[in-house]
């Protein structure tokens, strides 16, 4: 009677067990239903739910007529999940095929990532490649878009411009100097994918990807064209080892055109030597040579000792000065002050330097900007070296009359010329295109300023500087021949051949500034290696800017223009 | 009065999930087109720069001179030839 009414203890152990069962079932439940429900929902989420960055466009940049100069377009990177990836070894062959990339390398470095999470197989492939890539429909391998820098122009700009890295980056260049505004701020999205990585559904835009912004240079495309085209063949008559050209908009001070030899294609830069890389236009540091003859005048003219006509003798053709001597190439006799300028005179540029308060030649060279960087924020841009002239000996003083003892830029000379086109005011530099009026700084008086340009003229006219004419405009320039100063030592057999000059004289519209390096002996003299490169230049510069020519030709019969027969 | 109440209640309730529903589904409608203009934006400023540049290749002072030089038998006027008309 017991058994029944009391269950027997197998029954009662057989509850218990269920209801235990039951309670860790809840308990379980519970646990992870609230104890560990957020870590579980991020795990489950991590399974489908993406956070994508999407790459924003880097801003264009073009030339002050809107023409592009670097340009981003679309490419393809191909990256794969290592994990998904190493069970798909079937189509590895047909993948390694189709990407140029090696079997054995292939297997290596996925192996060696198996434990991450991402890994570029091959960056930026065209769009066509990453198409065929993705129709191969192997798992765990997708596209990631990116964007490429395409340089239009090429060799032409390729200093200037720069390039970016594989990151979209500036590295050189304007590129780096303007990269903060160029650079897009790249968005996030977050998307859910299947078992294959491929997108499901779009669910959200966390943060909107910000294209960078469009720069417009001060650059002009076709004076760059112009300007390199005939650099190039200059070099190759000459052989020279480098060489570069400036050209400034002497009133805004904007930078029209700059190109430097030898130059290198920005597309394919791996072979190279960064030597190329450099813009030697502002880099290079060089002694100016006669090229400062000018402002040694300037100088000599603001004091009000002297006129273009006063008279300076550099008779025997040498003067010592301390225990050195500076040498004229001839013996000129007696000059005028224009005379100095347009023989070129040393030992005049040295009486005239030695008979002036070192302080005044001083502040003038500096006030034209040398042994100062200019505003362009250009990377890598020299300061120079100006000597503060309380350190100044005799000689130093002497010297630096005729260019030597400081050193400048191409960009600094082409400034300091500036000042001379431009009636005295000395513009800002920039690389951005700027409207006027710009406020330059007055670094001499107008009427200095004017004299000094026709003594320039001069030497274009029946000077050293006659290979610069070119026809139908006035030509105001000065010529330099440098000896290099190599080891702390002056070669007697390696020059760098300068022009200075601005075109058209009456009113300069151009101020350009040619620099070759070591060009052949027999035409070693700027006169004969720059010169007549800078006139080639201006020839078809001045008809590119559309600039008037201020001598008419004395003939009555003229043609507005000359058309074909239909 | 009680009953009314819930019946009104319990109608809020169900109008309200499926508002829900719908909106979510809006959302994501909405989400998609987003994508898809975006991408239709960035194809066309993409197709834009392609634009740009063949423009620049075709524009190249280089080429336009040669061809009015050779196909169009252009001259550049010498100095004498030129008249400057001043204003």
């Amino acid at each position: 009677m017991s058994t029944q009414k009391h269950p027997p203890k197998r029954y009662r152990i057989a509850v218990s067990l269920v209801v235990l069962a039951a309670v860790l079932l809840c308990g379980r439940a519970l646990d992870l239903q609230f104890a560990r429900k957020s870590f579980l929902q991020s795990q489950g989420n991590d399974r489908y739910l993406r956070t994508v960055t999407m790459r924003a466009n880097r801003g264009t940049i073009t030339d002050r007529n809107g023409e592009p100069l670097a340009i981003s377009t679309p490419v393809y990177s191909v990256w794969v999940d290592p994990g998904e990836f190493l069970h798909q070894g079937k189509r590895w062959p047909e993948l390694s095929q189709l990407l140029d990339f090696d079997l054995r390398r292939l297997r290596h470095t996925v192996n060696a990532h198996a434990d991450r999470k991402f890994l570029f197989l091959r960056r930026q492939v065209d769009p066509e490649l990453a198409r065929r890539v993705l129709a191969l429909g192997v798992s765990g391998l997708s596209l990631q878009r990116e964007y490429r820098r395409y340089y239009p122009t090429s060799e032409v700009t390729a200093q200037v411009i720069g390039f970016t890295n594989v990151d979209d980056q500036g590295q050189e260049g304007i590129e780096l100097a303007f990269d903060a505004e160029l650079r897009g701020i790249p968005g996030a999205k977050r998307i859910i994918q299947d078992r294959l990585g491929r997108v499901v559904e779009n669910v959200a835009r966390l943060r909107p990807a910000q294209p960078g912004r469009d720069l417009s240079l001060s650059l002009d495309r076709r004076l760059q064209y112009v300007a390199y085209r005939e650099l190039k063949s200059a070099m190759r008559e000459l052989g020279a080892r480098a060489g570069s050209v400036v050209i400034l908009d002497p009133q805004t001070g904007e930078v029209l055109a700059m190109v430097n030899q030898p130059s290198f294609n920005p597309h394919r830069r791996t072979e190279i030597s960064a030597d190329v890389f450099r813009n030697r236009a502002v880099t290079d540091l060089f002694e100016p040579g006669s090229t400062i003859k000018p402002f040694t005048v300037t100088a000599a003219l603001k004091s009000g000792r002297y006129h273009p006509s006063t008279l300076v003798d550099t008779q025997p053709g040498y003067i010592k000065v301390g225990r050195k001597t500076v040498r004229d190439l001839h013996n000129y006799g007696v000059l005028d002050v224009s005379g100095v300028i347009k023989k070129s005179s040393n030992v005049g540029a040295s009486k005239i330097a030695l008979s002036l308060p070192p302080d005044l030649l001083w502040r003038t060279f500096s006030k034209v900007g040398f042994g100062h960087r200019s505003s362009s924020g250009f990377p890598g841009e020299r300061t120079g070296k100006l000597r503060h002239y309380q350190g100044w000996k005799l000689i130093e003083q002497a010297t630096m009359a005729f260019g030597y003892g400081l050193s400048v830029t191409g960009l600094q000379l082409a400034r300091a010329y500036c000042s001379i086109a431009a009636d005295g005011l000395l513009p800002p530099v920039t690389f951005q295109r700027r409207a006027p009026p710009v406020n330059g700084e007055r670094v001499m008086s107008a009427r200095t300023a004017r004299l000094v340009r026709s003594m320039l003229e001069l030497v274009v006219q029946e000077g050293t500087g006659t290979q610069a004419r070119v026809a139908g405009y006035r030509v105001a320039g000065k010529t330099g021949t440098v000896h290099k100063n190599i080891d702390g030592r002056y070669s007697r057999d390696r020059y760098l051949a300068l022009f200075a000059g601005m075109v058209p004289a009456s009113r300069p519209r151009l101020v350009a500034v040619v620099v070759v390096d070591e060009p052949r002996q027999a035409k070693r003299f700027g006169g004969e290696a720059a010169a007549p490169l800078f006139a080639a230049i201006m020839a078809d510069a001045v008809r590119l800017m559309n600039i008037p020519p201020d001598v008419l030709p004395p003939t009555s019969t003229r043609l507005a223009a000359v058309r074909p027969e239909p | 009065m009680r009953p009314l109440a819930i019946i009104v209640l319990f109608l809020a309730t169900i109008s309200s999930a499926l508002s829900g529903i719908w909106v979510r589904h809006e959302a994501r409608e909405l989400v998609q087109q987003l994508q898809a203009l975006d991408e239709a934006r960035d194809e066309l400023h993409e197709e834009w720069g392609r634009l740009q540049l063949e423009q620049a290749t075709w524009g190249t002072h280089s080429r336009l001179e040669a061809i009015a030089r050779k196909n169009l038998s252009m001259i550049m006027p010498r100095g004498e030839q030129a008249l400057v008309v001043s204003p």
